[in-house]
């Protein structure tokens, strides 16, 4: 069970700002659905993920892509070829 | 000299994001040449809206084609618009869409199923004949299913993902809808193959002309399959479909998959875990409405995503979050794992002495709009559909009757990379109820 406050710290890491008259009706579906996944304590122990699975490489060539002014195109604000974000400082 | 196919259609159901009113097509004598093709919007389309569903993405013009879209594009289609979809893929009916739900052609008063709702909708309203869709825990088979049409999920690892803008990735796939068996293989066969840009693609083409023979096929129909939560009603139409297969010479088996009592707690775990990371590149900076810079960081970034993402989305995102946090991976998301471990252990072990699986592909007929406004319980209609992509299987969704005037799906579920065998029970099933 999460608490509203435990609910808030988690949209916090998550960066998703969730109103304070939404904050009750979320907590309490959230309970429903962590209560729900509680059934996973019956899976019995055993191993975890594909062993039969390898990884796929390949060597680290330069290949066509798009050109920078492709690459920006959609970015909210540009400037000198660079995209502009919020200040990190 | 390019080719144009004019797309009037009248859109009653909500089933388009967007159109082009005249789509252009290469006239090169390929497989689906001038063919209308609609598209799910969450893949990438050079030129063309995608949106996934959300207001976070509103005005995003790809640079680029998904490599299923190039494919269609060289076989000749023309792309006719992009179709409605739950937000990002999340959700079972096609009301989680910030441009409004799509209903159901057959009952408007009804959801079509989702996330794939439009491109169900647009083939079931006769608007195209083709559509493709992606499939995370049943986004293809569940629209097809409510709607009456057909829709494959393959093989994981058989359709290039390049260009699905991700959600889950050890789970989703592209895969094709459409209004016929045949429709769906000619769809599969212009998509299939491996593309070097998604290194989950197998060396493997789909070259396939469907085969009705079904004489000595051997049919597992899982007793979880017509359990609790399914419908009485749809079980039945499905064991009537199943036993037409039996009049055609397919024998059946009763099996059991035990690890279906916690698919679908391993499925979300997995699913909103794959999401907390794939979402957090929603951030208003290089697509969709844009963030104001003069603000710090993480406030600009929590009010953006607060006010432009749908409350499943960040339901979804939260429960990732949470499954992932330090004190609690163990509790969720390495249990999940384990959980998918056996799913996919219980599908080899029962396809080792089976052919095929069969069953429903969801425990009732579509819903009415709004009724499933508690997300647990529409979680929990995706209990038949979750475990192929749980196990990688391929998996097809055929009609198979009626229950109160509204479509019912007959699942058949194969062995890896066994996509045309799958095809072809449900291409027999087809032929023999036309």
């Amino acid at each position: 069970m999460v608490n509203e406050s435990d609910v808030e710290g988690i949209a916090k890491l998550a960066d998703i700002s969730i109103s304070k008259e939404e904050l009750g009706a979320f907590t309490s579906r959230f309970n429903d659905i962590l209560e729900y996944f509680d059934i996973l304590d019956q899976v019995p122990p055993g191993e975890e993920g594909v062993p039969d699975l390898g990884n796929v490489l390949r060597e680290d060539v330069v290949t066509p892509s798009l050109s920078q002014e492709e690459a920006t195109a959609n970015a909210g604000g540009t400037e000198d070829g660079f995209i502009r974000a919020p200040r990190v400082m | 000299m390019e080719g144009g196919y004019i797309f009037d259609e009248k859109d009653r159901h909500n089933a388009f994001i967007s159109t082009l009113d005249l789509a252009l097509f290469e006239p090169n004598g390929g497989p689906l040449e001038g063919i209308p093709v609609a598209v799910k919007d969450n893949i990438t389309t050079v030129g063309i809206p995608t949106t996934c569903g959300s207001r976070i993405l509103e005005g995003y013009v790809p640079p680029y084609d998904a490599h299923v879209v190039a494919l269609l594009r060289k076989a000749g289609a023309a792309i006719v618009g992009k179709t409605n979809m739950d937000e990002f893929g999340m959700g079972t009916t096609t009301e989680n869409s910030a441009f409004g739900p799509v209903t159901n052609p057959v009952d408007p008063a009804r959801v079509p199923g989702g996330s794939s709702g439009g491109s169900a909708a647009a083939i079931a309203s006769g608007m195209v004949d083709l559509a493709l869709g992606s499939d995370t825990g049943g986004s293809i088979r569940c629209p097809a299913a409510f709607c009456g049409v057909v829709g494959l999920k393959p093989t994981f690892g058989r359709v290039s993902r390049y260009g699905l803008i991700a959600y889950s990735n050890s789970l989703e796939q592209i895969g094709p809808l459409g209004k016929t068996v045949t429709d769906v293989n000619t769809l599969m066969s212009v998509i299939a193959g491996p593309d070097a840009r998604d290194s989950t693609t197998y060396d493997r083409l789909y070259d396939h002309t469907p085969n009705s023979d079904v004489k000595g096929l051997r049919i597992a129909v899982p007793k979880e399959y017509f359990g609790e939560g399914v419908d009485p009603a749809v079980a039945a139409k499905v064991q009537d479909a199943i036993a037409t297969l039996e009049g055609l010479g397919a024998e059946t088996v009763e099996c059991s998959i035990p690890s279906m009592t916690y698919a679908l707690a391993a499925y979300y775990v997995t699913c909103t875990s794959e999401a907390s990371s794939n979402l957090a590149r929603f951030d208003g900076v290089r697509y969709g409405p844009k963030v104001e810079t003069v603000r710090s960081w993480h406030d600009e970034f929590r009010d953006h995503r607060g006010a432009l993402f749908g409350k499943e989305v960040q339901r979804r995102i939260l429960l990732g979050t949470f499954a992932l946090s330090a004190g609690y991976y163990g509790k969720y998301y390495a249990k999940a794992q384990v959980a998918r471990e056996n799913v996919r252990r219980d599908f080899i072990r029962v396809l080792k002495d089976a052919d095929v699986i069969a069953g429903p592909t969801m425990p009732s007929i579509a819903f009415c709009l709004g009724e499933k406004s508690d997300p647990l319980s529409m979680y929990l209609a995706d209990i038949l559909t979750v475990p192929a992509n749980l196990a990688g299987v391929p998996a097809i969704s055929v009609p198979c009757g009626t229950v109160d005037r509204m479509p019912v799906g007959l699942q058949i579920i194969g062995p890896h990379f066994a996509d045309e065998r799958v095809v072809d029970v449900a291409f027999a099933f087809e032929q023999e109820v036309a």
